[in-house]
């Protein structure tokens, strides 16, 4: 199933089978029959690295998800809760032990951390009084998660709150313990690359601990040549701009969880006959996405606008396939149709899926509010009227728009500008508390924080000269056959992909000026490598980038990557990581203020 | 160009506004939706050797096998229906409790701490330790200096950092000089384990003087930023506010204070509250918004009960008819506005619920007034409101149609509210860009407006073209029919 993960230049399938080896050993320590309890969160990231046939292997009869109270009955030896370290789960724990003491015979309790223990908790469930109850209790460092061939996430929520809003290092720091098993298993990276506050912290922690480790030399031979590290506040304006790629998309009005999306049913109903449209399912459909599924993997990255070419394309040569078993006449010719059948059958209900899928999100793409929206966007961008008040954005206020979409279009002017005049800036405020109501001054004040909506300091904008140098905004954009990283948002070049297309080729030297204007520090470091293990380039042989965006990354801009990677003349090919995968809603979501 | 879109009736309803949600919702039922989106949202575990995902996914997403339909599986021939039941009416005793945190934060620190803040759960890292439990495994973070075994008497600042990190048992308490905690503080921060960070300040916290504590930490940003945050993730709102004032860090402080309100439900006590928050040192213009924020609620707090007694009553003509969704306590200023113009619009301006008392009182821009009134009227279909909205008398007594945000948008809103076509083409009439008015007279069928507006532009091919959309043997065919044989009009094609 997780073959994918090994189709890219670097075979992340090894680090998947590392971390479901140490799943098995935790496992096996814990003799006998058992039963998981499961913090709902984490059934999503597990299910990217291991499946339940794995768990039942190793004796897991019964799953639960935790929840006050009693445990459901269960006849086994061991109960393991699977939790991340927070307080708040430790006292349901504490509960499900202590009622489940008083009834009948005593099992085993353990306990697994995931990512990492925390003394804290263990305080915690020793107040409550069970602490002793747990044989084992361990942590599982499952830092980096692989989703895809190219492509690592931490499914870490709040990492950017944390980093830029709390300034708590501690998604930091597991960001480089992640980045340490990687190096672990992939061998060391020579180049280190970084352009900001936290990818500096984050690279000097990695020095620290690999000056740590001395002792044991790292002897494989390093798969990537370079890591970049970016921090996602050097391009906050890239996240809040309308994602145009097909995954982007689906991402934008779906939502995409841990590779899974749900939609609506209705486009998705069996046609079967005698039917009679009658029992229409009312569940959402849910569909895996990922490169596993051939057609997915080659119209993902897509814009939009030439996704429903590919399709019809797809559909003829399928159809075409399937008229061959007329011509099919001797035996030999007819079993050989007939074995291909199931890979065709699979290749059909794939384009009947992204088919239904396509029509769904055209309907969205061609509402006449989508297209004022993405109006309004390319103005901002490109750089018209971003120092005064916004009609469409007013208009969204008075007729009540969700307050993420306001916000998310109100931040872009403010990032497109520089920052706000303090009377616009003053005007939406007002405008945003009386009809979304007072309390959101908590979050125009965290986003205030995070220099995503802020005054223009000293009257001056800077960015029409990153705009310039970068050449973030391109006019003759081809959304069919792309030459360039703007087509992942129809104009737009992602500024943090720009930024990684320009290290690799001619180098950050030639754009010093603005990366000075940039938020933080830019920097570079080198890890040497014993003699043995220096690369000798084959002429011709392109070179490994793993590009780490601290604070999240979108899919239009992993989109704008892979673009890059497949250039025949790029040079380049890119892994990605992140903190989390996020779009411009999610993002400014994180942020928003919650009753405790 | 739909104003009325976000239908006021709609977001009244919206689970956005707590307030709005009726409190017997939170039953059983409610309780077994949630506990079902749970089972459901365990993710498919799907066979190793299995390539062809597409054909087992179902359509709840839980292919025989994974993880959520094996949860279901084991747990329901665990039990019977009655211990199901048992279940269920257990679990509803303790409502009380927080329902399992939605997935924010995974692997941060911030996530070590966000939970319900329990009085007292942290001053007991230390009394806990009194009872001497067989096993214990905890970092002995507080236990008094006679009772552990001196084992790690020699671990120096940093050795002991490493243990703590690699989540091993570790005593700080032989750390009793300032100097030696500090540089324990050192150590950790180095580390940059943020678990380890916190744990030391816990300590720190625990055996300093506040003065002191908050002394060092002015210096120690880093450790001072965890603290910060651990606070506000505990609770401790009372030290927080003092390490706010002892850094003199005006802004946050009252921000911080001010942000307390979210977690108090009843009203009367959130206004008292709130009136606590108008003297902190907001900025200028943030201070007139917790002015407003708190008389708001002042006055929703007299509507609501003046009308729950209207409503119970039964006498009130409005209210029989348009019984009321939910109370109207903590919606924002524009949906109180929209009440009041639903239920009290022809009110004298001395009461309190008066649309316009509202409107000076919180200085709501005519634009934003006229919107919002339009909505509401046009909601009613009172019709001879939505009239008086836009006439304007001046000094000599004529009488002019004005609307302040366009009849444009007029138009939408009293389309959005299913406005008779004579309605509709009076405002239709009233726009002045003439393509606008032909636009939107075309898509809401306004014929005459657009015949006349045709006619006007002595545009023949149009009005040909619209022919075709009348009904055949109409007044509007005839009407154009008229107009195309009529020897007055020179068309301009």
């Amino acid at each position: 199933m997780a073959a994918h993960l090994s189709y890219g230049r670097v075979n992340l399938n090894v680090l998947r089978e590392a971390v479901r080896r140490e799943l098995r050993e935790f496992l096996d320590k814990c003799a006998g029959s058992k039963a998981i309890v499961w913090d709902e969160y984490l059934t999503g990231p597990f299910g990217l690295i291991a499946q339940y046939s794995l768990l039942k292997e190793h004796e897991v009869e019964k799953m639960f998800t935790l929840k006050g109270s009693r445990l459901p009955a269960a006849d086994v030896k061991n109960i393991i809760f699977f939790v991340r370290p927070r307080l708040e789960l430790m006292d349901i724990i504490a509960e499900n032990v202590l009622s489940e003491d008083r009834r009948g015979p005593a099992r085993d309790f353990h306990i697994l951390f995931v990512p990492r223990r925390s003394l804290l908790c263990e305080q915690r469930l020793k107040d409550l009084g069970v602490l002793g109850s747990f044989i084992h209790r361990e942590e599982y460092g499952l830092d980096l998660i692989p989703f895809d061939g190219d492509l690592l996430s931490m499914e870490s929520e709040g990492a950017f709150r944390e980093c830029y809003l709390e300034s708590d290092q501690t998604s930091l720091y597991h960001a480089a313990k992640g980045l340490m098993t990687l190096q672990a298993l992939y061998g060391t990276i020579p180049q280190i690359f970084g352009k900001g506050e936290c990818a500096r912290q984050v690279a000097n922690m990695m020095i620290r601990m690999k000056r740590e480790f001395t002792g044991s030399q790292n002897a494989i031979f390093p798969v990537f040549d370079n890591l970049l590290l970016l921090d996602r506040n050097v391009d906050l304006l890239t996240p809040l701009a309308t994602q145009l790629t097909y995954e982007g998309l689906i991402d934008e009005i779906y939502g995409i969880q841990n590779s899974y999306v749900k939609l609506p049913p209705e486009k998705f109903a069996p046609k079967k006959q005698g039917d009679g449209g009658k029992d229409l399912p009312t569940e959402a459909k849910k569909l895996q996405l990922n490169s596993a599924e051939e057609l997915y993997a080659e119209i993902r990255d897509k814009n939009f606008n030439a996704v429903g070419s590919v399709l019809s394309k797809k559909a003829k040569v399928i159809s075409a396939a399937f008229e061959e078993r007329h011509h099919a006449k001797t035996v030999g010719e007819i079993k050989q149709f007939v074995s291909q059948l199931p890979h065709m059958q699979a290749a059909r209900g794939s384009l009947a899926n992204h088919t239904s899928i396509a029509e769904l999100i055209k309907d969205v793409t061609t509402s006449e509010d989508f297209f004022d929206k993405l109006t309004v966007e390319q103005e901002f961008m490109s750089g018209i009227d971003t120092d005064k008040v916004n009609s469409y954005i007013e208009d969204c206020i008075a007729q009540k728009h969700p307050l993420i979409k306001v916000l998310r279009l109100i931040c872009l002017q403010s990032v497109c500008n520089s920052g706000l005049k303090q009377k616009v800036l003053d005007h939406y405020k007002r405008e945003v508390l009386q009809t979304y109501g007072y309390e959101h001054l908590l979050t125009l004040h965290s986003l205030e924080k995070a220099g995503l909506l802020k005054p223009q300091a000293g009257g001056r904008n800077s960015y029409p000269t990153i705009r310039k140098t970068l050449r973030l905004w391109m006019d003759d954009v081809n959304e069919q056959s792309p030459t360039d990283i703007s087509y992942v948002y129809s104009g737009y070049a992602p500024l943090s992909v720009r930024l990684a297309q320009l290290l690799s080729r001619p180098g950050w030297r030639s754009i010093e000026e603005v990366l000075r204007i940039l938020p933080g520090p830019h920097f570079e470091e080198r890890q040497p490598l014993p003699t043995g293990l220096q690369k000798k380039r084959q002429p011709g042989e392109n070179r490994v980038t793993l590009v780490f965006f601290l604070g999240g990354v979108t899919f239009a801009e992993i989109a704008a990557l892979r673009f890059l990677s497949q250039l025949e003349d790029g040079g380049t090919e890119y892994v990605i990581a992140t903190t989390k995968l996020v779009n411009g809603a999610t993002w400014i979501e994180s942020l928003m203020e919650r009753p405790l | 160009m739909n104003r009325t879109k976000g239908d006021e009736e709609e977001y009244w309803n919206s689970s956005k506004f707590k307030a709005f949600t009726f409190d017997d919702e939170d039953d059983e039922l409610s309780q077994l939706k949630e506990s079902k989106r749970a089972v459901n949202s365990l993710r498919d575990f799907v066979d190793d050797d299995d390539d062809d995902d597409l054909e087992r996914v179902s359509w709840s997403g839980e292919p025989v096998g994974s993880i959520s339909w094996s949860i279901k599986e084991t747990a329901g021939n665990s039990g019977s229906n009655q211990e199901g039941r048992e279940q269920l009416r257990s679990r509803n005793s303790f409502s009380s409790y927080p329902q399992l945190p939605k997935p924010t934060s995974t692997y941060s620190l911030s996530s070590l701490f966000r939970g319900r803040t329990r009085l007292g759960s942290f001053q007991s890292l230390s009394d806990a330790l009194s009872d001497t439990p067989a096993k214990s495994y905890a970092p002995e973070l507080g236990r008094p200096r006679g009772e552990y075994r001196d084992y790690s008497s020699d671990w120096s600042p940093s050795d002991t950092v490493r243990r703590l990190r690699k989540g091993k048992v570790c005593s700080l308490e032989r750390f009793r000089s300032l100097q030696d905690k500090l540089q324990l503080l050192e150590e950790a921060v180095s580390m940059h384990d943020g678990n380890v960070i916190t744990a030391v300040l816990i300590f720190l916290k625990r055996t300093l003087s506040k003065e002191i504590l908050f002394r060092e930490l002015e210096v120690r940003q880093v450790a001072l930023r965890h603290l910060i945050h651990f606070l506000k993730e505990i609770g401790d709102q009372k030290l927080l506010l003092d390490l706010f004032r002892f850094l003199d860090r005006t802004e946050e402080l009252a921000l911080s204070h001010y942000r307390e309100h979210l977690n108090i439900q009843d009203p009367e006590k959130r206004k008292e509250f709130l009136k606590t928050c108008i003297g902190l040192p907001f900025s200028a213009e943030d201070s007139a918004h917790i002015q407003d924020h708190y008389t708001l609620l002042e006055r929703q707090i007299i509507i609501e009960a003046n009308d729950r007694h209207l409503e119970l009553a039964g006498q009130t003509e409005i209210f029989r008819k348009h019984p009321r969704k939910a109370s109207i306590l903590n919606m924002p200023l524009v949906t109180t506005l929209f009440y009041s113009c639903f239920y009290h619009y022809s009110e004298a301006e001395g009461t309190f619920s008066s649309p316009v008392n509202l409107k000076k009182t919180f200085k709501i821009p005519d634009k934003q007034y006229v919107l919002t009134a339009l909505a509401a009227r046009a909601k009613l279909r009172a019709w001879h409101d939505v009239d008086a909205l836009f006439t304007t008398k001046n000094w000599l007594g004529y009488t002019k149609k004005r609307a302040p945000i366009g009849f444009h948008r007029v138009v939408e809103i009293l389309h959005k509210n299913n406005a008779p076509v004579q309605i509709l083409q009076e405002y239709v009439n009233l726009v002045e860009d003439v393509d606008t008015k032909l636009n939107l007279a075309i898509k809401f069928k306004c014929h005459d407006v657009v015949i006349d507006t045709c006619r006007d532009l002595k545009d023949r091919q149009q009005l040909l073209a619209y022919r075709s959309k009348v009904d055949k043997g109409s007044a509007e065919e005839e009407k154009i029919d008229a107009a195309l044989s009529s020897s007055q009009i020179r068309w301009k094609n």
